[in-house]
């Protein structure tokens, strides 16, 4: 028994040594996913993003993840064991990881914590976020030039602020194109179900959209534009690949250069909390190369964007809300707060909040 | 008129990988067996088609990959429940999450991948025969073989003395072990079927429906697919009216959430009004109509009692182990 003790005492030493000299060695930086990286979405982009800190730094940084962790008692969970396993900065890229974040964040303070699409911060917990509306202005643009029956398919998961800012940004562009352009609203109830969001996609093309928006993961309504010889728009990854003839373009999230930022500050002692929203003008809403449209709509959505990436909000007024009431004078911006809340429509919606 | 029959065609697609997946049940049910495994069963023979038809190039191949990984698979079950009696419910649960599982880490490489899709039937002559044509004789390969299969199965159970045999097994495996019946044997081989069945929907998942690959994309339909089973008693042709009135709310209710009220102002009034009430529901709700109306109308035709009881097995769930 005292021998089994010994033996054993000995394998954790020599096992917590190793530990630390590897963490001499390199930095431990660690991510926790809310789907898997097989998604080929959200999750999969997050992934992405960790992959190219592996490239940029990969002399210097080691790299771990937690996919599939459910949001509540597993992501606490989730968050423990990373930080207990020596990860010196983790990302949680999920909103629902925010209280578990900041749960864990506060009985590790020595670990630096990020925490994407949240608001709450701390010591030791920042928070980042991507202004995806950017990206949706620039589409709307796209659909009301390229479209022949001024009829959009917008297929959406749950009316969440995210969500509900990308149908106004989308709104908003196509209005700037023609006044008269309509969006045809169908909630599918879920992030993640390709054969839901095929038969949505579907039933949209059968009442005469011929342009189809997705606020859902999958490349199915993309790939059902491309069967049917209509078009629409990749989300959160370029999915050209899927539908090389109907892929307009695709707002793609890029994670990459702030995590490696983020990173490098940690190896050079830098690291401070910190409240970003990104947008185009960062690359983290990146705009795949647009195709399949004329040279006309392209010139157009390339101006815009680069007017965006000048520091143009998309949310600047005369805006009227969806009863016609004002929402912004002319000129006027809308703050963040505002729009990290937001839960009506703009004019010119044609569907009824959900609440 | 085209509006109504690509709805149609819709609506077939989305209900015959249930149709197929609960047939492959209602068969290893009707012989006393639970398998909760169809998820996941369904969710390998979706990774299986994918990567043998994208290897290969050719989608048929892909279907007999997806119908041979998922009766593979299903011999996991069949080996732990038929032959070491443990538990079947918690095997076939352990067997769904094994499928999910397994079946993300085998298609790490075909994330990303447009996939093959299965060409629709297209008959010169007939296929373009305006409405009619499409809906007989242009759909996809695989709607053909749910319906040979519903025929099937009804033939098979009713109208032969396997299928007594296999139903009798399932209302008594006792008696019917005494009276020299081979119990574990047919059990094993209607395993092996709901295993290929829940495969060949799979199949139809990443061939037809949404002809790519991504982890977890089954979605549920393998749970659906065990309800249907219960909710039409054991009975085919019930399995069938299931999954098709599953399908036309499924897909109903997303041209409900489209139909713009505008279009419907010249319309007959009572039509206005019945657009305008069912619009008037919140998505969430007509989200979960498919879900309610299919149990309602399942109960509704399945309220006799004795009937009832007569078609549901006996033994079902229960392990059997031979005495000598």
């Amino acid at each position: 028994m005292k021998k089994l003790l010994i033996a054993l005492m000995t394998t954790t030493a020599a096992m917590s040594m190793a530990v630390s000299a590897q963490a001499q060695e390199k930095l431990k930086a660690c991510w926790v996913y809310v789907g898997p990286i097989g998604d080929f979405g959200y999750s999969y982009q997050h992934d992405q993003g960790r992959l190219e800190v592996v490239k940029e730094l990969g002399d210097k940084v080691d790299t771990a993840y937690l996919e599939n962790v459910a949001e509540g008692p597993d992501a606490d969970r989730a968050f423990e064991r990373l930080a207990r396993e020596g990860c010196k900065i983790i990302f949680g890229t999920s909103f629902g990881f925010m209280d578990s974040e900041v749960k864990v964040a506060k009985r590790f303070p020595d670990i630096k914590f990020e925490h994407a699409t949240g608001y709450k911060t701390g010591d030791n917990l920042g928070i980042y976020n991507a202004r995806f509306y950017e990206g949706r202005y620039v589409i709307g643009q796209i659909a009301a030039k390229e479209s022949k029956t001024g009829v959009a398919g917008y297929i959406v998961s749950f009316p969440i602020p995210e969500v509900v800012m990308g149908i106004n940004a989308f709104m908003l562009g196509a209005q700037s194109v023609n006044p008269d352009f309509k969006a045809k609203i169908v909630w599918v109830n879920s992030w993640f179900d390709p054969g839901k969001e095929a038969d949505a996609a579907k039933a949209l093309f059968d009442q005469g959209a011929d342009v189809i928006v997705q606020h859902t993961d999958s490349t199915a309504p993309l790939q059902v534009a491309q069967e049917r010889g209509f078009h629409g728009f990749g989300q959160a990854s370029d999915m050209i690949k899927f539908a090389p003839k109907a892929q307009y373009t695709a707002i793609v999230d890029n994670w990459g250069h702030y995590y490696v930022e983020r990173v490098k500050a940690v190896l050079d002692g830098t690291w401070k909390p910190d409240n970003v929203w990104l947008g185009i003008k960062d690359d983290a809403v990146h705009m795949a190369e647009f195709a399949n449209m004329s040279d006309e709509t392209k010139a157009m959505a390339e101006a815009t964007e680069k007017k965006i990436a000048g520091g143009w909000n998309p949310f600047t007024g005369p805006i009227a809300k969806q009863d016609g009431s004002e929402w912004l004078k002319d000129g006027e911006v809308a703050d963040d707060a505002t729009l990290l809340g937001m839960n009506f429509y703009v004019k010119g919606v044609d569907d009824k909040l959900p609440q | 008129m085209d509006i109504t029959v690509n709805i149609l065609l819709t609506i077939a697609t989305a209900a015959t990988p249930l149709l197929i997946a609960a047939m492959g049940e209602l068969v290893v049910e009707r012989s006393g067996v639970l398998n909760l495994g169809v998820e996941g069963m369904m969710i390998m023979g979706a990774v299986g088609g994918f990567g043998a038809a994208y290897y290969t190039g050719s989608p048929w191949i892909g279907v007999i990959a997806a119908i041979a990984l998922g009766a593979i698979f299903s011999m996991l079950f069949a080996v732990m429940t038929l032959t070491l009696a443990t538990n079947q419910v918690a095997t076939g649960l352990s067997l769904t999450i094994l499928g999910l599982g397994l079946s993300g880490m085998m298609g790490t490489s075909f994330v990303g991948l447009p996939g093959e899709r299965l060409p629709n039937l297209d008959i010169p002559g007939l296929t373009s025969i305006p409405v009619v044509g499409r809906l007989l004789f242009g759909q996809d390969p695989i709607f053909y073989i749910s319906i040979v299969l519903v025929v099937a199965v009804m033939w098979f159970l009713f109208r032969t003395r396997s299928g007594l045999t296999l139903r009798s097994i399932g209302d008594s495996h006792g008696s019917a072990h005494a009276l020299g019946i081979k119990v574990i044997r047919y059990r094993y081989l209607a395993v092996l079927f709901g295993g290929a069945c829940a495969g060949l929907a799979g199949g139809h998942l990443s061939l037809v429906y949404t002809p790519q690959w991504v982890e977890n994309m089954s979605a549920g339909r393998g749970w659906i697919a065990l309800a249907l089973v219960v909710f039409a008693s054991w009975r085919p042709w019930r399995v069938l009216a299931g999954a098709y009135i599953f399908g036309a709310i499924w897909i109903g209710q997303l041209h409900v959430q489209a139909i713009d009220l505008n279009d419907f102002a010249g319309a007959p009034r009572i039509v206005y009004g019945l657009m305008e009430f069912i619009k008037s529901f919140p998505p969430q709700f007509l989200s979960s109509l498919p879900y309610l109306a299919t149990i309602v109308v399942l109960v509704l035709i399945s309220r006799n009692k004795r009937l009832t009881m007569m078609n549901t097995p006996a033994s079902l769930g229960q392990a059997f182990v031979p005495d000598r």
